[in-house]
């Protein structure tokens, strides 16, 4: 009985493979690459709990256990390092989602097409260059000896700060640079989820006699909360995760301003580049993903109780 | 909304609509004027430049900028040329693999297409962090100092196929199946009939790419010291820094270590700003038309 229920099985797998074999083909290139560039890198991770060495290699070199981990807890930084990681990101969610809301909503009661169309494109500008050249576009502006701001403050008597000389101000300015480069971008994409708004719920409001505001926050905003949660969802998933490519290029190793503006992706690359101790920027890069997936993990089940329509997964 | 000709706009109105041109102005602004100055000051004379700073309109232009970023084109014409060349290669299997993988898992014949998007989207939520990787293209695959380690590591993206699967999704089936009754087979179905149907996401995913490649000094950083091979942003970030790191030693006091060494200049920097970022730009009004229809974000399930 139990043989006959295998050979079944086995019989049913083999239709089922012939039948889907053609898709299977498809996906080889996909399968591959990402076995390669991602599944084979998480079974490297566990150089984490190892003393890497070059010569010995993954296999060869000697298991410490917790010993990377214990490291980088004693040093001190972990907890700076993960504070400000968190802190930077959820700042660029919240006020990255008000802004991206807020301009799709803007954009959309717009009734001077050209207008639209024209700073809509200005907006979306800065997306379209890396990091490497915004942080030369934004020293027009703030440049300490020669930015277009610096001279202005001057000219009325005041006085800029260096900000490269300065660890306060960067909090905000990191703010800013992020928002200055991404929110053109979500604007887009709250923008397509407004246009398939359904227009009778707008008509529907007119006949109740609801002005401007009213339709904005009983009509177009309710409908753009699942794109919301999505766009939440992803940006979660990746919270103990700094843009590296901004931090780099706009603090890279300032000491002065590390201080405030010291995030793990930078100590992890400073472990990695210095090449000195591997184990423990695996270390600090594992911690960074496990917390990640616990994040998203739980963040997700959260939503899946609320409203299970909502769930990234 | 249609306006209803003739009727007063209340106040409240008046004030929504007055704020929003506001704000969007505002921003709008702030995001291109860094823009602008950068052309204009790249046009303009050192002299200018140092004794007014950046301005909207230099009181002296000058090409000078332009000259110097090309006094020396052997190696900004190589940075150019790797640029492009991973720029077309990578952007042209990257739409490929997303776009067939994407159609692959939007087939609902496709019995394990909702294993085989997890066994993708899960790659998403957990990776191995930047150590074994690096580890993995270095020592493993010897990628350094090759094109491979500027084309690979972009060459697909997880985002990219779910955008691309969930826009195919919404191509009504029987275009598929009336197919498939007259003898097409997969592989035609997607390049003779989904390919032509999605320019939209096409140009979406196309644009996401290019972008990422065009714009990547990461992977050169990372892997080629052979400045052979380095792309163009990173011939940018190699140079500001120099600058910076002799800016430095001025400032510490070492002036007469950067002796003798000619300091490019702040308007050679906008130029090579210029040059660098260059036709990029142009692909935003070529893709504009097509950008809001090929973003379709939607949940992974299913």
């Amino acid at each position: 009985m139990i043989g006959n229920n295998r050979m079944l099985r086995k019989q049913s797998f083999a239709r089922d493979f012939k039948n889907n074999r053609v898709y299977l083909l498809l996906l080889i290139p996909a399968i591959v690459y990402v076995i390669i560039f991602n599944y084979i890198p998480m079974g490297g991770a566990v150089i984490a709990f190892k003393n890497y060495n070059y010569s010995a290699g993954i296999f060869g070199s000697a298991w410490v256990g917790l010993k990377n981990f214990r490291f980088l807890l004693i040093s001190n930084k972990l907890w700076t390092l993960t504070r400000n990681t968190l802190a930077y990101n959820f700042a660029f969610i919240v006020i990255g989602m008000f802004l991206e809301v807020m301009f799709a909503v803007i954009i959309n009661e717009m009734r001077s097409r050209w207008f639209k169309k024209t700073f809509q494109s200005f907006m979306f500008l800065p997306f379209f260059v890396s990091w490497v050249v915004a942080v030369s576009v934004i020293q027009t502006l703030l440049d300490y000896d020669n930015g277009l701001v610096t001279r202005i403050v001057e000219s009325f008597g005041g006085n800029m700060t260096n900000i490269y000389t300065t660890a306060a101000p960067w909090p905000f300015l990191l703010v800013f640079f992020r928002m200055w480069k991404g929110v053109g971008y979500g604007t887009i994409i709250y923008l397509s989820a407004v246009t398939s708004i359904d227009q009778e719920m707008y008509e529907a409001a007119d006949i109740d006699g609801a002005n401007s505001w009213q339709k904005v926050f009983k009509v177009t905003i309710p409908n753009l909360v699942p794109t919301m949660i999505i766009m939440f969802l992803l940006a979660v998933g990746q919270i103990f995760r700094g843009d590296f490519g901004m931090f780099f290029q706009l603090v890279g190793n300032n000491g002065v301003l590390l201080e405030t503006a010291d995030i793990l992706d930078l100590y992890v690359y400073r472990a990695l580049s210095s090449g000195t101790n591997l184990g423990m920027s695996a270390a600090a890069g594992l911690y960074q993903s496990v917390l990640c997936f616990a994040t998203i993990m739980t963040v997700n089940y959260i939503v899946k109780k609320i409203q299970p329509d909502y769930t990234l997964f | 909304m249609i306006a209803v000709k003739g009727r007063r706009i209340p106040p409240n109105e008046v004030a929504f609509r007055s704020l929003g041109y506001i704000l969007l102005f505002i921003f709008g602004m702030l995001c291109v004027i860094p823009f602008y100055l950068i052309i204009v000051s790249s046009f303009a004379s050192e002299q200018a430049l140092i004794s007014h700073g950046f301005q909207l309109f230099p009181s002296e232009w000058s090409l000078d900028a332009y000259g110097f970023v090309f006094t020396n084109p052997a190696r900004i014409g190589r940075a150019y040329f790797n640029t492009v060349f991973v720029t077309i290669v990578g952007t042209t299997f990257s739409l490929m693999m997303s776009t067939l993988t994407g159609y692959v898992l939007s087939r609902p014949q496709f019995k394990w297409r909702n294993f085989f998007s997890f066994f993708f989207f899960f790659t998403t939520l957990f990776n191995g962090g930047l150590t074994p990787w690096y580890i993995l293209l270095t020592r493993g695959l010897h990628l350094k100092n090759t094109y491979f380690a500027l084309i690979l590591p972009l060459m697909f993206s997880v985002w990219n196929m779910i955008i691309a699967k969930n826009y195919m999704k919404g191509i009504p089936f029987e275009i598929s199946e009336s197919a498939k009754i007259d003898g097409a087979g997969e592989l035609r179905i997607y390049a003779r009939l989904y390919m032509p149907i999605a320019k939209p996401l096409l140009a979406t995913l196309g644009l996401f790419a290019a972008l990422a490649y065009w714009n990547d000094w990461y992977h050169s950083m990372l892997f080629n010291t052979d400045e052979n091979l380095q792309s163009l942003q990173y011939f940018l970030q190699d140079m500001l820094s120099t600058i910076q790191a002799l800016k430095d030693l001025v400032a510490q006091g070492n002036a007469e270590l950067v002796k003798g060494i000619s300091l490019p200049t702040t308007g050679m920097k906008m130029a090579m700003t210029v040059v660098v970022t260059g036709p990029i730009i142009f692909l935003y009004p070529l893709v504009q038309r097509y950008f809001v229809k090929g973003l379709t974000i939607g949940a992974v399930k299913g």
